[in-house]
């Protein structure tokens, strides 16, 4: 990558500890075990997976709701782990989030010119005036009326909701945005328009978006790279192009093959995966995927197998497909 | 003869604000054996003329219909344990949600068996061993131990096997699939749709699946009906509607799909689907129609022809020019 990096995660990791039973002994539950990627300005970082992957343990990681378990994040240049309070606060000003679900991210009885205007209070020392003109003019930059500013929740469609979930993210001027599945609880239509959206502030903003779906349509459309996720571990990474034309992971290729497409002269050639994810409290051991990988042979079941580069993507897979 | 035959049904809700149109003239009809998709966004009452033909809509709502038979039998005339008789052994229903839509305090073997027990009176003993058939045929592994198991104990893919497998206990003649994968993930959700699929066949069952994704309708159905704020805009068969869309909705909401996209910036519909308090006059899509004339705006449209694919449109497109047109516009 040649421009520099705003964030950096190396082998990032998140591990709860949890009980499986009221009296039982304590398991550890790895979320999140060993995820290394770059964030660029004006590009989007994809991370795809289906759930219990670690998808939103990373997102709350990235916005440092939590602290990494092991592993560093820099962002903006600064380790977050081993940084002052004070960096630390003024870096969560850097990175925003918005939800998945616009209806459960918004308080119902604040007007939603106080939702937008609260960053500011809290993080600046913007008067008043000044407070309600920065809300105004970001209200009229994501395509809300003004108007609408002493407007409550409940009088908005799941589309705008998440418009002003956005403008609020973007309040604090952030250079990185994650976004949480946010388009999966809308409609088609809505839904192409709020990605209209995100396209035209990524490139007036030169934001770094992280975006985290499990729409594969919705990821091919967005993203400039793909990370692809597995029970907590990044199976696959590379642009989109390589990963969406030739993937290499057998789990990658299954994924593509699931996503229904809408069309349908298509020759259909599904692949269908036998068994479920299994538990992350109890992976199993080798490759997390080898249960259900067609591929698996002994080795699968031994080892984990390390990142590297085959073709146009990184892959951790000891029998990639060509 | 058609297995369902749904003319011109109404279904109106009495709330606080006066009555509000949910399912507004939609016909269906349908054969013994046939996968039929119902598409629309939220609100498009798709799920709500589904319910009513079941009876399972609240006491607020009013149903009228030119005429409602399931295999000859009248369903608006029949009483209620007349229809008790068919619902649940003859016409069964799998909704979105399988968490939430099997009972928590019971096992699964006890909900899998009780429409084997009230429908067709089985014995303990053979009910069982149904149950065991019931599970294998969904592939769950390791049916006898499963029946003991309680839904919390399920993922979201095995509870939506255990409802598939309480939905074609009695070997229905219609199944509707209400979202049947929308809560699932992809890997899963390719999983389910096989077994539906696979299952409508082998037992010759006739499908309806209502649904939003666009993906899922172009994999499975042989003909599409598509709603949009109540009404049936488009009837077509599957390989039409993707290649040559007649209603502008249609044709909108398939450019609107990140998968076609040819550029970067989507082709979005704007504005949102009307509610109770700005439905407008005359064509319900007329406010997000980029076709849009006076006559639009003033009068309701009637239904084009069957070769049209019956839309509901002054201009239907063909071959995305709107006929008729005053403008003679053309589209993209």
């Amino acid at each position: 990558m040649s421009q520099e990096a705003i964030l950096q995660a190396r082998d990032l990791k998140r591990f709860y500890r949890v009980r499986r039973a009221a009296f039982g002994p304590k398991a550890v539950l790895k979320a999140l075990n060993g995820a290394t990627f770059d964030l660029v300005n004006g590009r989007t970082l994809a991370v795809v997976g289906e759930s219990g992957c670690g998808k939103s343990t990373l997102a709350r990681l990235v916005t440092m709701i939590e602290t990494p378990t092991d592993g560093t994040l820099r962002i903006c240049g600064n380790d977050i782990v081993g940084s002052s309070r004070a960096t630390r606060r003024s870096l969560k000003s850097k990175v925003q989030i918005v939800f998945q679900d616009p209806y459960g991210s918004l308080n119902p009885r604040q007007k939603i010119g106080h939702a937008l205007e609260e960053p500011l209070l809290v993080n600046t020392t913007m008067s008043k005036q000044e407070r309600r003109r920065s809300a105004k003019e970001m209200m009229d930059f994501v395509g809300l009326r003004p108007e609408q500013y002493d407007r409550y929740p409940h009088m908005f469609s799941g589309g705008q909701r998440q418009r002003i979930a956005i403008a609020r993210a973007l309040m604090l001027r952030p250079e990185i945005l994650v976004l949480d599945e946010p388009v999966s609880a809308l409609d088609v239509s809505i839904q192409a328009q709020i990605l209209n959206l995100l396209t035209d502030l990524q490139e007036q903003l030169n934001l770094a978006y992280l975006f985290i779906s499990h729409d594969l349509s919705v990821v091919k459309h967005i993203a400039d790279e793909v990370m692809v996720m597995y029970l907590g571990v990044p199976i696959e990474m590379g642009s989109r192009q390589a990963i969406f034309e030739q993937p290499h992971h057998p789990y990658t290729e299954a994924l593509l093959s699931a996503t229904p497409m809408a069309d349908p002269f298509r020759v259909k050639k599904r692949i269908v995966l036998h068994g479920e994810l299994p538990s992350p409290i109890d992976p199993p051991p080798g490759c997390s995927f080898n249960p259900r990988c067609p591929r698996a042979t002994d080795i699968c079941r031994q080892d984990f197998p390390e990142m590297r580069q085959v073709g146009k993507t990184m892959v951790a897979c000891y029998h990639p497909l060509d | 003869m058609a297995l369902l035959d749904i003319r011109n049904l109404t279904v109106a809700f009495q709330t606080g604000n006066g009555m509000f149109t949910a399912v507004d003239r939609v016909s269906v009809s349908l054969s013994e054996g046939e996968v039929v998709s119902i598409v629309g966004e939220s609100g498009s009452g798709k799920s709500v003329a589904m319910l009513a033909m079941m009876g399972l809509l609240p006491w607020t709502a009013r149903v009228t219909a030119d005429r409602m038979e399931f295999d000859g039998k009248d369903l608006l005339a029949m009483g209620s344990g007349e229809k008790r008789r068919i619902i649940g052994r003859e016409i069964t229903m799998i909704f979105q949600e399988p968490m939430s839509s099997l009972n928590p305090c019971f096992t699964v073997g006890f909900q899998l068996t009780e429409a084997l027990k009230t429908h067709l009176r089985m014995g303990r003993k053979e009910r069982r061993e149904r149950a065991v058939e019931l599970l294998n045929q969904v592939g769950i592994p390791e049916p006898v131990k499963r029946l003991s198991v309680f839904p919390h104990q399920l993922s979201g893919g095995m509870s939506q096997r255990v409802m598939i497998a309480m939905a074609i206990a009695c070997n229905p003649r219609l199944l509707i699939a209400d979202e049947p994968t929308t809560a699932l993930d992809v890997t899963i959700q390719a999983q389910i749709l096989d077994l539906l699929l696979k299952l409508q066949q082998d037992n010759d069952m006739a499908l309806v699946l209502i649904t939003h994704d666009m993906g899922v309708v172009a994999e499975t159905a042989k003909r599409v009906m598509v709603h949009y704020a109540g009404q049936q805009v488009e009837h077509q068969e599957i390989g039409g509607l993707f290649a040559n869309p007649h209603h502008p909705y249609t044709a909108a909401l398939l450019a609107a799909l990140p998968e076609r996209a040819a550029s970067k910036k989507l082709p979005s519909i704007a504005g949102v689907v009307p509610g109770q308090f700005d439905r407008p006059t005359g064509c319900l899509f007329s406010p997000r129609c980029r076709f849009v004339t006076d006559l639009c705006r003033s009068s309701e449209p009637p239904p084009a022809p069957a070769e049209l694919g019956s839309a509901l449109c002054h201009y239907p497109l063909d071959d995305g020019v709107p006929l008729n047109h005053p403008d003679g516009k053309e589209a993209v």
